[in-house]
């Protein structure tokens, strides 16, 4: 008898618990705001590293009390679809953040994911953030997209410049994974090379995405003798391959990339024949890193085991999503709200140091304002970490 | 040339190696194992953990590689397959069985070891250099030459020692060997265990040249189901010769078509197709399976 008091006892405490504890955390209402993008295969380190800043970052806001926008106090809750890097799979993302009301979407992380959603979005009144440069997707008369970091084709010319002017380079050589995203971004470095006056001596071996050992790959164009090689598109799983079969080959010269890299990774992968590459990141070297950045990463690093340096530029599209919907709480439910208020958006950039705005840029590229202002941070990586080449700005 | 050869030599080794374990499961069970690149890369990251984090000897965490594999394809063994093809005749559900396995393999390895692509020292240092008509790092070599060596212990293991043997004859004919009083079940166990246990081997021993990262499971696999689909399905040499093939194919097509992109793989496939067109057996193995 006693036994079974002390059952019913404990059903009704937790049940109790269960209740008081789901009020407590339902004191607010919840936004939601959505993740479409690649978690799984070879590229699943480009989307978890959007997942997980935006999962640590919401977490903080809800730790804190919850994210103010107009009235209302909101918990952020994180909804997440891996689309495997399918085009296909990315569409049905996108509809079921329809289906779930959702209009902010961080996402898909490359070229024909994002062009895939496209017309979903456009139809459902969402509004997302790729991580993919073809231009079409912001300029005229696209109007839903906001890419969420700095082009290659922005990037790439400031680098090439840099490199021409202040370390004496003359001679290109790009190579590229057989990809949209990296064939892509090689052709527009091939581009900008040329209009800086650079010569490209290389500029047609690729590799599959799959490739992992890049010796032979690399072979011909070790012959070639650039002062530069470019790995466009790269990605961080085969950055550190690609730089250790370059250097093992004899290569001199610089090495650079328009992507975000990890230093870790690139520790591990290639150790110090790393040193020097040259990559873009986003703001926690400690030269510009804000205490909140600092607190960023350590949070990530707690909830994850370990930080991913990518995180530097993913932690920004939450944020400016959230503080733009403060700027106009009517963007909660209707995004031409939101693209209005883009368009005179300014806000103090929370992860950096100094007096650096948060605002919507790309005029210049695509004849509106559909690009998140990222700070364009090169880094060079030299024993481990990360070193500020130069910082600049995108318009 | 030279480059090509030995880029050929390098990428054969170790593509031989990978084919061997998917082979050898296949011939003793009838089992596509689609979960093989998986358990290749699972054999990358314990030695990863015990040589790159742990600081062990990378004798010793390769060895700990293979014990992992070997305990893990035995369990996978024991309590999955045989009880699947116990209760069922149909080829597909070993299949299934397989696929789910290897998704099951990259969700514990991304919750395990995260999403990163990790790497660990170097063994050796130095570059070997003839004159740049011939540029080999010396840990390529050494891992070359350590392939070999471990597809000629395979070989000699298979053809002289008594489990050797009893697994070649469970290859052979599983009815007739069992009649010759082999014990099937266990040695179906054995085979499964030194398969993946080749998969652990081939995975630590490249994790020091490539590093290891969740995604490279299916690419492997693919890669791995092509050399055996040369050589001939379930035939141990096929699977060699598949794997060395495979690798000068690679290397003759990056360095020869190099100016024209990456056509390579594009006429690896289309080569591919027509041969198994004329030939669907494969170079070794037989019309009738």
């Amino acid at each position: 008898m006693k036994r079974r008091n002390l059952m019913k006892s404990s059903a009704a405490l937790a049940l109790a618990a269960s209740v008081l504890g789901s009020a407590a955390w339902a004191e607010n209402p919840v936004l939601k705001i959505g993740f479409v993008g690649v978690t799984s295969g070879p590229a699943a380190a480009w989307g978890i590293s959007n997942q997980r800043s935006m999962e640590a970052r919401a977490d903080w806001i809800n730790e804190a009390g919850g994210y103010k926008i107009g009235d209302t106090t909101y918990d952020i809750e994180i909804v997440s679809f891996d689309d495997q890097k399918d085009p296909k799979r990315a569409i049905a993302g996108m509809e079921k953040m329809a289906q779930e009301g959702i209009h902010y979407v961080v996402g898909p992380n490359v070229d024909d994911g994002a062009a895939a959603v496209r017309p979903v979005a456009e139809a459902q009144g969402i509004m997302y953030f790729p991580y993919a440069f073809p231009k079409e997707l912001y300029s005229a008369p696209a109007s839903n997209a906001v890419l969420g970091m700095v082009a290659n084709y922005q990037s790439g010319p400031a680098i090439y410049k840099h490199l021409r002017d202040d370390k004496g380079v003359k001679t290109v050589a790009f190579v590229a994974a057989n990809e949209s995203d990296p064939l892509s971004q090689r052709d527009g470095g091939i581009e900008a090379a040329k209009s800086l006056g650079l010569e490209v001596v290389s500029d047609n071996v690729t590799y599959q995405v799959d490739t992992t050992d890049f010796t032979p790959v690399l072979t011909p164009v070790m012959r070639t003798q650039p002062d530069l090689l470019v790995l466009s598109g790269v990605s961080p799983a085969n950055a550190p391959q690609l730089i250790r079969s370059a250097r093992e080959l004899g290569f001199q010269g610089l090495i650079s990339t328009e992507t975000a890299q990890d230093a870790t990774v690139l520790r591990e992968g290639a150790g110090d024949l790393a040193n020097g590459f040259i990559s873009v990141g986003g703001a926690s070297t400690p030269e510009i890193a804000s205490d909140d950045m600092k607190e960023f990463v350590k949070r990530y690093t707690d909830m994850f085991g370990e930080y991913n340096d990518e995180s530097n530029t993913k932690v920004y599209a939450l944020e400016y999503i959230l503080a733009t919907l403060n700027a106009n709480p009517a963007g909660l439910d209707d995004v031409t709200a939101f693209q209005t208020t883009m368009d005179t958006f300014e806000a103090p950039n929370p992860f950096m140091k100094g007096d650096a705005k948060m605002r919507y840029v790309g005029t210049t590229s695509f004849g509106q304002k559909r690009q998140l202002a990222v700070p364009l941070v090169v880094n060079v990586y030299q024993d481990g970490e990360f070193q500020t080449l130069f910082v600049a700005e995108v318009d | 040339m030279e480059q090509i050869l030995a880029n050929g030599i390098y990428l054969g080794a170790q593509y031989a190696m990978i084919a061997l374990g998917l082979t050898l499961i296949f011939a003793l069970m009838n089992v596509l194992n689609f979960a093989h690149g998986q358990m290749y890369v699972l054999g990358g990251f314990v030695t990863y953990t015990f040589y790159g984090q742990l600081g062990w000897p990378f004798v010793l965490a390769l060895l700990a590689s293979c014990i992992t594999l070997a305990v893990l394809g035995a369990l996978i063994e024991r309590f999955l397959f045989a009880p699947v093809i116990r209760r069922s005749s149909r080829e597909e559900s070993t299949m299934l069985l397989a696929a789910g396995l290897a998704f099951f393999f990259d969700a514990v390895i991304l919750l395990v070891f995260g999403e990163k692509q990790r790497g660990v020292p170097k063994i050796v240092n130095g570059v070997f250099n003839w004159d740049f008509k011939l540029i080999m790092p010396y840990d390529r070599i050494l891992i070359c030459v350590l392939a070999i060596l471990s597809i000629v212990s395979f070989i000699l293991f298979m053809q002289y020692s008594k489990t050797g043997r009893a697994l070649r004859a469970l290859a052979q004919d599983r009815t007739a060997a069992q009649l010759m009083g082999v014990n099937v079940a266990r040695y179906s166990m054995i085979g499964f265990a030194l398969g993946a246990m080749l998969a652990g081997l081939v995975g630590g021993l490249l994790v020091t040249i490539t590093g290891v990262n969740l995604g490279m499971g299916g690419p492997t696999s693919i890669k791995a189901f092509m050399m055996v689909m040369i050589g001939g399905a379930g035939v141990i040499s096929g699977a060699i010769a598949g794997g060395i093939i495979l690798g000068f194919m690679e290397a003759i097509g990056l360095a020869v078509l190099s100016q024209y992109g990456d056509i390579t793989y594009l006429l690896i496939f289309v080569s591919l197709m027509i041969f198994l067109a004329i030939r669907p057996q494969g170079l070794m193995g037989k019309p009738w399976g």
